[in-house]
């Protein structure tokens, strides 16, 4: 009966779930390139008939208010971000290392738990003290 | 044997796959409903048929125009329209990015619906048990998790591939607003993880139709709403309702497309559809957030009544049942997308700071809290004679 087309090691059997999960993939991808696609493809082999005049280059100008272009949109940003950016990969990091103990929290026990709670404990004080550096302040 | 749940599962899918789809045109048209009538206005009302354009008038309690479904086929002309649109790439553009930026916009919203389960199995003999839902795969949540971070990627290269000043903004902005609540998300998610005992999402609703013990303070039974999650997970369902709207960029959180500073942020150069799949993107990350909730705290297709008509012999009862159900999860999934519409039109926008500050001072530090006491309170009472006992742990455990 099962179709072993999509084996990982053995693990994974081409089950009925497995089946849909992919038919699912694969329509909603196709579905989003197809219309990407076509408006795209029906604006370059249609567009001249409809009265599209590419030699406008004002209209291919990025928005700017109407007023003309100043300036590159290269534009350095606030070092904030890359801040922000930073703490969400370590506490992201930290929810990872969470993860399989919400799993396995009932057959780790109280050992388990007051491991964890040193393990947020210490990251808790991580989070103070970027807020005490104040460097999720905005000003 | 076997062939036939290849294509029951065909079926189901292609059905949510277009069911999902096809109410997105109507929550727009919802929406601007929805607006209309908050900020005491008509909304759209001309795109229609011929005929009387309310109850009111098919019935002749009102005279007016003959307008049957006034507005009713304003999605159908907003697609139209989107789909005659000029597809331009703007001049100075980064085109491999600028083109995949709407793919990354409304891709992981709609892989999100691959694991929720939108109604019970159904048992149309004995083997034969079709589950409506996508795929049941052993990840369940994280799937979704993995999955739906992935739409920052399309804010962000739709932000900066345009190579314009506001859609930078806009894309910078969401990025970090992304990022920040994601934290707190997933730590929410992690407490109900633990809740439930299980990733999977057919579990989660499983578990609160069964009733029980599910946070070790109270039992309940699941025939009536005391099973769902929402009562025990409160602090998690107001912490994830916050956090689902930062996600899906709503306001009072929708400072990367707010018109009225950045002219609509990271889809400002866009046009055609590719602005349709932003716009598509978001109403379909509604959704989404919107069957998360539901799932996880609203029982999913669970209602009162469900196990009395399963109890039934008859496959007719059991149809009607499941049949229930689905209604049940659209009336709860679609709940909240018209509890975000509301927000949209009532609240005003967040400053940047006090974004962030709710983030990571409030949501992710509460996130955390609520979590640990998750554990403490669903911790399984110590063996006897083990060792000793601890005081604090025994007096939350006590009722175990």
């Amino acid at each position: 009966m099962a179709m072993r087309g999509l084996t990982m090691g053995g693990a994974l059997d081409f089950t009925p779930e497995v089946f849909g999960a992919v038919l699912y993939i694969v329509l909603a991808v196709a579905m989003a390139v197809a219309v990407l696609g076509l408006v795209q493809i029906a604006t370059r082999c249609f567009g001249k008939r409809l009265g599209i005049d590419a030699t406008k280059r004002g209209k291919y100008e990025p928005y700017e208010c109407g007023v003309p272009l100043l300036g590159s949109a290269r534009e350095r940003y606030a070092i904030r971000f890359y801040l922000v950016a930073l703490f969400f990969v370590l506490f992201d990091i930290e929810v990872v290392f969470l993860l399989p103990y919400a799993v396995a929290y009932k057959t780790l026990g109280r050992e388990g738990f007051f491991e964890v709670l040193a393990f947020v404990a210490v990251l808790a004080v991580g989070l103070l003290y970027i807020l005490k550096r104040r460097a999720l302040e905005w000003d | 044997m076997g062939w036939e749940l290849y294509v029951l599962k065909a079926v189901a899918v292609l059905l949510i796959f277009g069911g999902v789809l096809s109410v997105v045109p109507f929550l727009v048209f919802f929406e601007r409903k929805i607006s209309a009538f908050i900020q005491d206005r008509v909304g759209p009302n001309r795109v229609g048929l011929a005929g009387p354009d309310s109850l009111l008038e098919a019935f002749g309690f009102r005279k007016g125009t003959r307008r049957v479904l006034g507005g009713w086929l304003q999605p159908l002309a907003d697609v139209i329209k989107l789909f005659t649109k000029e597809a331009l790439i703007p001049a100075h553009a980064d085109r491999p990015l600028y083109l995949l930026a709407p793919l990354f916009a409304v891709l992981p919203p709609l892989l999100a619906f691959v694991v929720i389960p939108v109604g019970q199995d159904i048992v149309v003999s004995s083997g034969v048990l079709v589950k409506l839902q996508v795929a049941d795969l052993h990840v369940g949540i994280l799937f979704v998790l993995a999955v739906a971070s992935l739409s920052a990627y399309g804010l962000a290269f739709g932000g900066w591939a345009s190579n314009s000043k506001f859609p930078l903004l806009g894309g910078v902005r969401a990025m970090a607003q992304m990022v920040s609540y994601e934290v707190g998300m997933v730590l929410v998610i992690l407490a109900l993880v633990m809740s439930y005992d299980s990733v999977s999402l057919r579990d989660m609703v499983s578990r609160q139709a069964a009733g029980g013990t599910l946070l070790g303070i109270w039992d309940c039974d699941g025939d009536w709403i005391w099973g769902w999650g929402l009562f025990h997970q409160p602090l998690a369902f107001v912490l994830f309702a916050i956090c689902a709207l930062a996600e899906n960029n709503r306001l009072p959180f929708d400072l990367p497309e707010c018109e009225s500073e950045l002219v609509g942020g990271y889809h400002t150069e866009y046009s055609s559809m590719g602005f349709g799949m932003f716009f598509q993107g978001e109403y379909i990350a509604m959704m989404a957030m919107g069957g998360l909730l539901a799932t996880m705290f609203l029982g999913g297709w669970h209602y009162p009544g469900y196990a009395w008509l399963n109890a039934s012999d008859s496959l007719l009862v059991h149809l009607l049942a499941a049949l229930i159900g689905l209604a049940v999860f659209g009336v709860k999934m679609l709940g909240f997308v018209f509890f975000a519409m509301w927000v949209r039109w009532t609240l005003p926008r967040f400053r940047w700071d006090q974004l962030m500050r709710v983030g990571w001072k409030g949501i992710i530090p509460l996130a955390l809290a609520n979590l640990v006491l998750t554990a403490a309170l669903n911790l399984p009472a110590p063996a006897p004679a083990h060792e000793k006992p601890d005081r604090n742990l025994t007096a939350v455990t006590r009722d175990r």
